[in-house]
């Protein structure tokens, strides 16, 4: 039972990485329609930029936690600023001028995309892992150890309640922007009809470029989460964490935003119950098999809108 | 100067070439001036390295790079390049010349290499031209599949990989020989092929390219942790090198050099791999030039430019998408299995993404369906930076940025006329690639 | 009573096809007159692409059957057969409301691939058309000579090497035709056939749908929005509003049925209880 609920409260916490980051996909997809293979690596350069920001501003745990706060916060800002500064100059060279061009060719740079911002952060940051001393530390211990202290502990760290808090907040304050500003209008419009969109005054060029750029903004964060969370970072954690994440959009149903964040939650869960009761070295296996298995049996997901084929 | 002729409207410009600088700066600021890395001999203790010469040289590239780029789009909407647009048409034959050329090129240059730089000298390069042609032949196998059927394949390494230990395994456990492998490895290949495309063909595009990448990783991932039966990370060492038809290539009585009254040579083996690539690569390209004429190969191209269309005359997507994956895969069990024979050892090592990406970027650069642009481009993207070694790191890079710039600039690649598989008149002229598009199947 | 009563090529029993809540068609049924030419006709939105796809393969109706009954007479339920079936074994084909051609294949390819399933038995499913046996370049011959015999008669056959995305729109038009003709068809389904033609290429296409009519004794059922078209050449006329047929005849008696007169035109609000108490409801 103490095990479950550290496995619970442990995939409650990487669900909520995943949810972010599987947001921009799905806002991505919903716009344009396609994948942006390319999202993956935003998260990580996000997360890179963090960790360069972190060392470069000496924050260490050492560091009064009124400062650290304060530095984080600012950590924060200015990788996700940086960050959608990221997104928007891979839509602009790599997808924008290919609107209308045959179905495989945005599928190709955004591979490319991929490949290139992989390699560039390799080149410029070197491959070896990057390791961070914990910045925060300290935890709840929700249970104590039994009578003889054999029993398993259940923590709760500061860091996790960090996370799901950062991660709850986000949410809530980008529903209500999708949901009630003029942006958001404009997003959905395009997403119902981009040349129409176009017709009544919408700037859809702009449009989709602000999509990607609050992607990559969620991105960033997801970023600064994980590198918080683990500690260790290295330019190739965008391609699992990116599979994993559109995994988790699509399980969610593509192109809606409560899918995303849900299915995030179950892959969190999914990886972490299968690594704490099955095998480690399989969890990556149990991941993309769902990433399958979900396509080829439902691939409107839980909360998506089946699609009707145009003829 | 001509820029008498043409008013450039320089203020803008320089403004554009600005912002793209400023753009620039902020992209480079934190990932190119500074690098975090890990200090040695102080623990694991992170410092940070400022490099701003090389920030600021990115900067000025990118201003410079994109007046540039403005200039060059001023010149032509003035229409200072129209003479060039003129030989165009000479350009369509291209396939024509070049075909008997590379062939002769590729049978004569092993000798020509012995000839000039002697037995010892020679070998690293017909090693490379051997590593060229593996990736040409796998270039073809994925063309099937990518160029002809229009089905993003993110995935095609893993047929590389089922045909590298099919042939391993089958040789360690049931110690069967090169020549009966080979078919089977093939053979495995396609089964695998078929296998993984029956659920995943009717997905539409996209989903099917991830969903690809995602049985690639899958099939990496078990051959990492069975360990048992793959040998995990460590791999199979000792796989039987191929013979000349039972003859080894082996010092004395009974060898390759004996039978035939040679001299004994270690080149002997070297030549052998060559010509044995060399052919089935060719054996890829003649089955698919073949295969383009038949019915098969026109539903697979009509596939690629619209499936609804497809499905209301009649023809069965999911049975004709199968063909071109299985068949795809099964070169790329064929090149898998002579890989394996080749090296002498395998890992997953060599079936990660990135090769996906490597062959993915030789058809892309080559101009989808092109069969002489993979060849170029496999030689050049494998040759060139085997020759240069020293810019071998910068590869990955290099082939990601032209992936996407050979979209952006010609989405069909550099090589890209498209001959028509039947035709009434007997000089049917090529189709240029501006038509060649896809519909939205 | 009608002659499409008798011996129907394809029968038409209560579809229905729902989307969600939404209902496209609802219990439609008629019939199409073997040898006759049908016209499908009623106002945008009114649900006669939605039928089409539904005879043709692309949506599975969610009530009602499809019967169609070839030149063998011999029965096809077209709601249960996988969709390229329905060209291939049933013997229906079609075109498209927004032309689809295989763009970047010449036209003779175009055509060519329409006879991809006689094609592909006769090479003995690729094997026998690798080995280059006789009987597959026999059937290739005949498969050109058919595609050309097509390229003719659509006036297309000096352009038969070109791409067929470099041809204007109305010979697209036509070369849509030819190809789903080339699939040898019992019935064929033009989804607005004139849409977008001047008048000397409409004129053209009506001679080209009697041809086939006559030559080929292929039925043929057809979308259309411009009347021109469909008084003069159908036979029989089914009108459909909102997804629920509304009329049912010759053009004569359509052109004169009050209630197409009123899905068409509109009425006056006052004098909707009046034409309603005309037409009965």
């Amino acid at each position: 039972m103490e095990y479950f609920l550290q496995q619970l409260i442990n995939g409650v916490t990487l669900g909520s990485i995943y949810g972010l980051i599987a947001i921009g996909y799905t806002m991505v997809y919903g716009i344009i329609g396609m994948i942006n293979f390319a999202h993956g690596d935003i998260f990580m350069i996000g997360s890179f930029i963090a960790l360069i920001l972190v060392v470069a501003l000496g924050i260490t745990a050492a560091t009064p936690v009124l400062m650290l706060v304060l530095a984080l916060g600012l950590v924060l800002v200015l990788a996700m600023a940086l960050t959608a500064v990221w997104g928007w100059s891979v839509e602009r060279i790599a997808y924008r001028p290919l609107r209308g061009s045959f179905r495989l060719a945005p599928l190709i740079t955004a591979i490319g995309a991929s490949i290139t911002l992989q390699n560039f952060v390799q080149l410029s940051q070197g491959a070896r892992n990057k390791p961070l001393q914990p910045l925060i530390s300290g935890d709840f211990q929700l249970t104590d150890g039994g009578a003889d202290g054999s029993a398993f502990i259940v923590n709760l760290s500061y860091v996790q309640i960090l996370i799901v808090l950062t991660t709850v907040t986000l949410m809530a304050g980008f529903t209500y922007l999708i949901n009630k500003t003029s942006l958001g209008r404009s997003q959905r419009a395009c997403e119902q009809d981009r040349k129409m969109a176009a017709l009544l005054g919408v700037n859809v060029d702009r449009t989709i470029s602000l999509t990607f750029v609050m992607g990559a903004m969620l991105a960033a964060v997801a970023g600064v989460m994980f590198l918080l969370y683990y500690g260790v970072i290295d330019f190739y954690i965008g391609f699992l964490a990116g599979v994993k994440a559109f995994t988790a959009a699509v399980l969610g149903g593509i192109g809606s935003l409560p899918g995303a964040m849900l299915g995030g939650l179950l892959i969190g869960l999914i990886e972490t119950f299968w690594s704490g009761y099955f095998s480690v070295e399989y969890k990556d296996v149990a991941a993309f098999s769902i990433l399958a298995i979900v396509l080829i049996f439902m691939p409107e997901g839980l909360l998506g809108k089946p699609e009707v084929e145009k003829v | 100067m001509e820029q008498s002729q043409t008013s450039f409207n320089w203020e803008t410009l320089l403004k554009d070439a600005a912002l793209a600088a400023l753009i620039a700066a902020l992209l480079a600021g934190v990932m190119l001036g500074l690098r975090v890395d890990v200090a040695s001999g102080r623990g694991a203790e992170l410092y940070l390295e400022y490099r701003w010469p090389l920030f600021g040289a990115a900067v000025v590239a990118v201003f410079v790079g994109r007046l540039l780029m403005g200039v060059y789009y001023a010149l032509r909407e003035s229409g200072q390049f129209e003479a060039r647009k003129k030989n165009k048409s000479e350009r369509q034959n291209v396939e024509g010349y070049l075909k008997p050329l590379f062939l002769l090129l590729a049978f004569a240059l092993p000798f020509v290499l012995l000839a000039t730089l002697g037995a010892r000298g020679s070998r690293q390069y017909i090693d490379l031209a051997t590593l060229v042609l593996t990736y040409v032949m796998l270039g073809w196998g994925l063309n099937i599949v990518v160029g002809l059927a229009g089905l993003l394949d993110l995935g095609y390494v893993a047929f590389y990989a089922v045909g590298a230990y099919s042939y391993a395994l089958l040789a360690q456990y049931f110690g069967f020989s090169f020549w009966i492998c080979l078919p089977l490895a093939g053979i495995l290949a396609a089964f695998w092929g078929i296998i993984l495309g029956f659920p995943v063909l009717r997905l539409r595009g996209d989903y099917l390219a991830i969903v690809t990448l995602a049985f690639g990783e899958i099939i990496r991932v078990v051959l990492l942790n069975w360990y048992e039966f793959t040998g995990g990370p460590d791999g199979i060492s000792r796989i039987p090198r191929p013979s000349f038809f039972g003859l080894e290539f082996k010092r004395g009585e009974g060898g390759f050099a004996d039978f035939f009254g040679l001299d004994y040579s270690s080149v002997h083996r070297i030549l052998f791999l060559y010509f044995l690539i060399l052919i089935l690569a060719l054996i890829t390209n003649f089955v698919t030039m073949r295969l383009r004429r038949l019915p098969i190969g026109r539903a697979w191209e009509a596939l690629r430019e619209d499936e609804i269309a497809c499905r209301s005359l009649g023809i069965n997507t999911t049975n004709t998408k199968l063909t071109a994956f299985a068949l795809g895969a099964m070169f790329g069990g064929f090149a898998g299995s002579f890989f394996a024979t080749r090296q002498g050892f395998i890992s997953p090592e060599s079936f990660t993404f990135m090769e996906s990406a490597v062959i993915l970027a030789i058809v892309v650069l080559g101009g989808l369906g092109s069969q002489i642009g993979v060849v170029i481009a496999a030689v050049v993207m494998i040759g060139g930076f085997e020759l240069f070694r020293e810019f071998e790191e910068y590869r990955m890079l290099v082939f990601g940025l032209l992936m996407v710039v050979i979209m952006v600039w010609k989405p069909r690649g550099l090589i890209s006329t498209r001959a028509p598989s039947v035709a009434l008149s007997k000089n049917a002229k090529g189709i240029s690639a501006d038509l060649v598009e896809e519909g939205h199947g | 009573m009608s002659q499409w009563n008798h011996n129907p090529v394809l029968k038409v029993e209560h579809l229905t096809m729902r989307f969600g809540g939404l209902t496209a068609v609802g219990d439609l049924s008629f019939n199409v007159g073997r040898g006759d030419i049908t016209a499908l006709i009623g106002p945008n939105g009114a649900g006669k692409t939605t039928v089409f796809n539904c005879i043709t393969g692309f949506y599975r109706p969610t009530e009602g059957r499809l019967v169609m009954r070839g030149g063998d007479n011999e029965a096809h339920l077209l709601e249960r057969l996988p969709d390229f079936m329905i060209s291939g074994v049933a013997k229906v084909a079609r075109t498209f409301q927004n032309i689809r051609l295989f763009g970047g294949m010449t036209l003779l390819e175009n055509l060519m691939v329409a006879q991809h399933r006689p094609l592909m038995a006769a090479s003995s499913w690729t094997v026998g058309g690798v080995l280059g046996l006789r009987g597959f370049r026999s059937a290739e011959k005949e498969a050109i000579e058919r595609a050309k015999y097509w390229l003719e008669r659509t006036k297309l056959i000096d352009r038969a090497d070109a791409p067929a995305a470099d041809l204007p729109y109305g010979d697209q038009r036509r070369l849509e035709i030819a190809r789903a003709m080339c699939t040898g068809p019992e019935l064929l389904c033009l989804d607005e056939p004139a849409a977008g033609l001047n008048p000397k290429e409409s004129l053209e296409l009506n001679e080209l749908l009697s041809y086939i009519r006559k030559e080929h004794h292929t039925s043929i059922l057809l979308i259309e929005h411009d009347m021109s078209v469909v008084m003069e050449i159908s036979d029989h006329v089914v009108v459909l509003d909102y997804g629920v047929k509304i009329s049912d005849g010759t053009p004569d008696f359509v052109k004169n049925d009050p209630h197409v007169i009123a899905a068409y035109l509109g009425v006056d609000d006052d004098e909707v209880d009046s034409v309603e108490q005309e037409v009965g409801l």
